[in-house]
């Protein structure tokens, strides 16, 4: 706890207090600068800010605190009692020293045992804090000593890795100051951290995904929608779309297995009643930490009235791009830099992908003001096209209709302005799948036809009439870091079965599993593909993924890669870390249910 | 719970019988499982392959950009490309000429074309494998700036760890009243109940299935199954155990023998067939689907079918079909896990079945209004 008001470094950098930032801010904001470090001002301001500590020594302690987000008392894990946990500041080059101790009190329902992952850090494998990888895990009582050299800048996240922890509220923001000066300006800044909180307790609702997977799905079509499309697109269409779902088992608006009528989205563990505020004086940079913290969410990020200008992703600088919205799935971290100007208030509005619910907060000149909240967009419907299913043309009688038909632009919903129809093979070859996955019964579907769809927006952002931030607009600063090119593929496809909620990696769960060998010192390339319905963020602990373009070149370092459905995507790995680490789709409840194999890095 | 436990008293040793038959049959299919499990990966990983050779083994990425001018090939095309430099044409392969198929006959299950798609089985296929190297690759160009790890970076990279599984295979469980309602009809009124549990992993689960029914008092026909499931393929479970009907007449025991899933349109099926005492066999067969007028106003059609072996005169059933039965049900979602809901239930019984019923001066056909729950927990 020491660090939390008074923790300095010890070598004279004016590393102004929390509490000097709050009587700054009390001043009107206006702390222009307080020397070399930090540039910006670190706007805190209200109750709700979370707690910031800075320096080199960390006293962490997780334990239960009773929060109310909903009307309901619940309790939830937290770091120093805060959730979301504190905002953790390091600088690039020092050696961090965090001692986490374990303080759940004996029969929480969240378990006996806890971990900090520092996600996106690369890091000694002991120090990783995945339970049964790289360490035991911190049991009650027990306090683990995490200590490594910061070699990386930017803006990452930390969060448990032990059970459903991380539903519960164990996840804060980190942030690293750069040695180098960062390539752009700002003079405001702030953590914008976006998470899903329900009060159930996160095992209950995993059994009730093993029970009724589709319980949230509560938007399905019905008689009606059949009678419209039937009105709009006529019968032959209509019975042939009904037709596909039908022989697939599934229901195209099946976009999350838990939504908004679970959960209640949270911005810096804040509801949209209880509105976070970020202060700003007109004309000023603001630079907005945008992490999704989620356990199941993506989330779809605007302010309207404002250009926001993604400087880097995953922490890592990005050549500079400009635009309305962006999608965030699970775990990414974006930093935008907007400068807002000519009102007083602007709304940082976060849908989910489903459109079931959103979490909004404000950027605004005082306290207490607000600006409109736009509504929701229209519900969007899953196609064919969205899962890899376009190859499901001519003569295939699943697909038994025309070519017309076949084309599904007609229909509502279907919006394929995203995809390039053209790059689909026209000679019909299929993708081909691990011998693993025929009649395996946790695999309900294989994408036919799957892309990398990089210039996609997703799902229900194509042709909104916004400029919608996707993959191929991002680039990294830098060359590719390693230079080599991938000395071999490895190729693994993501599964799963929506009606047993069972998910995987090539029809295998986690115990089935046998762990992925990489050699220390290797370039390697993964290529996934989705062979589920669902959108995955696919998560590769202790180095780096380095996306590539439709080209196989190097084009953007990340570590965490969206592939929604229907996408085949591929990334440069170094294996440069030796150890065991957990590679996983960070649904949480993905996770949970197998999808995750351990990768082993070996001389 | 009672009824239960006194009945599995009673009949022990034939539940054991019956177990050891379901364990016999997880044995034999987690045998599969697991050849399943061992055949080797899309891409083969080699415990320890020299760095140094490794780039001449990677062709695929560099055989596209080769021949494939830049910015025009999505990533895709590596596969496509690498299957162009293969021995075997795509187009030429039996089976691969969508227009010809047979697709009637194509397991829909599968969306991918079955067998000879597969090109990872095919010889030369293996991407790691193909033998093209149409560029050189950088990898000998530049060597990599990676430190030599020390003792002390090889003592952080494996600690010991305690083993520590992930729960991923977690039993769960499930119980549903899929039928709990009351019934009236010309004769007379009663209850009638139908309802499944499941308590096991994601493919191995314990099934528990009722079915009963009371009219004016008397229990009509009830009956318990305790069968062992198995999830074989994409969308059906097989299933073995036993069946204990209660009534009608004295109890009598089967042996059950089944699969259960969910066919084309999420139209749940259910097939059992029952061998009893002395070669006695029946069958029955359940399909039921929901019609959503809304997203919490559902049509649940249902048909059950009844089938017997032989005559069995002191229950009146007949051989052959004896009794069908159609239910429309219309339930309101207050929530998910509880549904009240109105019915009708047309129950028709055929051929010998019908005969005993009208010499026991009975309809062979009955009408009836439902007013019932649906809940599950």
């Amino acid at each position: 706890m020491s660090s939390e008001f008074s923790g300095f470094p010890p070598d004279g950098l004016s590393r102004p207090s929390r509490r000097r930032f709050v009587q700054g801010l009390a001043a009107g904001g206006a702390i222009a600068s307080l020397g070399l470090w930090p540039r910006a001002v670190w706007a805190l301001k209200s109750p709700n800010q979370p707690t910031l500590i800075a320096g080199r020594d960390f006293d962490l302690r997780i334990g239960e605190t009773a929060v109310n987000f909903t009307g309901r008392a619940r309790s939830a894990i937290t770091v120093n009692g805060s959730l979301p946990a504190p905002t953790l500041r390091w600088r690039q080059g020092d050696r961090v020293q965090l001692r986490v101790s374990n303080a759940l009190p004996p029969g929480s329902i969240h378990g006996h045992e806890t971990s900090i992952h520092w996600h996106g850090i690369v890091l000694p494998a002991n120090m990783d804090g995945v339970p049964g990888m790289s360490f035991n895990g911190i049991h009650h009582g027990d306090t683990y000593q995490y200590r490594f050299d910061v070699r990386q800048a930017g803006t990452y996240w930390y969060h448990s890795h032990s059970g459903f922890q991380e539903q519960a509220g164990l996840y804060g923001a980190l942030i690293i100051d750069p040695i180098e000066p960062e390539p752009f300006r700002y003079d405001r800044d702030y953590v914008v951290l976006l998470s899903d909180w329900t009060d159930l307790d996160p095992a209950a609702l995993f059994a009730r995904l093993k029970k009724m997977p589709g319980y949230d799905n509560i938007h399905q079509r019905t008689v009606a929608d059949l009678v419209r499309d039937t009105r709009r697109n006529g019968l032959t269409a209509t019975l042939a779309d009904r037709k596909m779902w039908g022989a697939m088992r599934m229901t195209p608006t099946d976009l999350s297995d838990v939504d908004a009528s679970t959960y209640t989205y949270l911005i810096n563990g804040t509801t949209s009643l209880g509105n976070w505020t970020g202060l700003f004086h007109s004309g000023e940079k603001i630079r907005l930490r945008f992490i999704n913290g989620a356990s199941m969410t993506y989330f779809d990020v605007r302010i309207p009235g404002l250009k926001m200008t993604v400087v880097a992703v995953d922490g890592q600088y990005v050549h500079p791009v400009s635009v309305d919205e962006f999608r965030m799935a699970v775990a990414e971290v974006f930093d935008v830099i907007v400068e807002p100007s000519g009102q007083d208030a602007f709304s940082i509005f976060a849908q989910d992908m489903g459109r079931t619910g959103y979490v909004s907060a404000t950027l605004a000149t005082r306290e207490g003001l607000r600006a409109p909240i736009p509504a929701l967009d229209p519900r969007p419907i899953l196609t064919m096209a969205d899962m890899g299913m376009a190859g499901m043309s001519s003569g295939h009688d699943m697909a038994n209709m025309d070519r017309g038909s076949h084309d599904m632009t007609a229909m509502p919903g279907m919006d394929m302005s995203g995809m390039d129809m053209s790059k689909m093979q026209p000679d019909g070859a299929t993708q081909a799948h691990p011998p693993g996955e025929a009649s395996n019964p946790l695999v309900d579907m294989q994408a036919m036809a799957p892309m990398p769809r990089l210039d996609d927006p997703g799902i229900g952002l194509r042709d909104n009439g916004r400029r919608v931030l996707s993959y191929s607009m991002l680039k990294s600063l830098f060359d590719d870091p390693d230079g080599r090119d991938p000395g071999r593929d490895v190729e693994l496809h993501l599964t799963g079965h929506m009606e047993r909620f069972a998910w995987s990696f090539n029809g295998e769960k986690f115990s089935d599993a046998e762990p992925l060998r990489f050699n220390y010192g290797e370039r390697l390339r993964i290529i996934l593909v989705n062979d589920t319905m669902m959108t995955h963020p696919i998560h590769l602990h202790g180095m780096w993924s380095d996306l590539e373009d439709a080209n196989g070149d190097f084009q953007v370092r990340k570590h965490t890669i969206d592939m929604p459905p229907g996408t085949m995507r591929s990334y440069r790995v170094r294996a440069d870390a030796l150890g065991r680490w957990a590679y996983h789709c960070h649904l949480l409840y993905h996770m949970e249910a197998g999808m995750m194999r351990e990768v082993r890095v070996e001389e | 719970m009672n009824v239960l436990s006194a009945y599995l008293k009673k009949h022990a040793a034939m539940l054991a019988a019956a177990m050891s038959l379901a364990f016999c049959a997880m044995a034999s299919a987690q045998e599969m499982d697991h050849s399943k499990m061992h055949m080797p990966m899309t891409m083969p990983m080699p415990a320890k392959p020299a760095p140094a050779k490794k780039p001449a083994a990677k062709p695929p990425r560099t055989a596209a950009a080769a021949t494939t001018p830049k910015r025009s090939a999505p990533a895709h095309a590596v596969k496509r490309t690498e299957t162009a430099t293969t021995p075997i044409d795509d187009g030429s392969m039996p089976g691969m000429d969508h227009s010809t198929m047979d697709h009637a006959v194509m397991d829909h299950d599968d969306m991918t074309m079955p067998m000879p798609m597969d090109h990872d089985a095919m010889p030369g296929m293996n991407h790691s494998q193909t033998p093209a190297e149409a560029t050189p690759s950088k990898a000998a160009e530049k060597p990599p700036s990676i430190p030599a790890p020390t003792d002390a970076d090889r003592a952080a990279a494996f600690p010991q760890i305690v083993h520590h599984a992930m729960n991923d295979d977690g039993i769960h469980s499930y119980t549903l009243f899929n039928r709990f309602e009351a019934w009236n009809a010309d004769h007379g009124s009663g209850l009638t109940w139908e309802g499944q549990a499941w308590i096991g992993t994601d493919l191995d689960k314990l099934w528990l299935r009722s079915e009963g029914e009371r009219s004016d008092g008397i229990t009509d026909v009830a009956d318990l199954e305790v069968l062992y499931g198995r999830s074989k393929s994409r969308w059906w479970d097989v299933l073995a155990g036993l069946r204990h009907d209660f009534r009608p007449g004295t109890s009598q025991d089967w042996l059950a023998f089944g699969v259960q899933g969910v066919a084309p349109y999420k139209i749940e099926v259910r097939a059992t067939a029952y061998l009893g005492s002395s070669g006695r066999t029946a069958a029955r067969i359940e399909t039921e689907y929901e019609l959503l007028l809304s997203n919490r106003l559902i049509l649940q059609p249902m048909i059950e079918l009844n089938f017997a072996g032989r005559q069995d005169a002191r229950r009146g059933i007949g051989s052959g079909l004896s009794t069908a039965e159609f239910g429309l049900r219309l339930r309101y979602e207050i929530t998910r896990q509880f549904a009240p809901y109105i019915g009708i239930v047309r129950e028709r019984a055929f051929a010998g079945t019908a005969d005993f019923r009208r010499a026991a001066g009975n309809d062979s056909n009955d009408t009836r209004f439902v007013v019932g729950l649906r809940f599950w927990f």
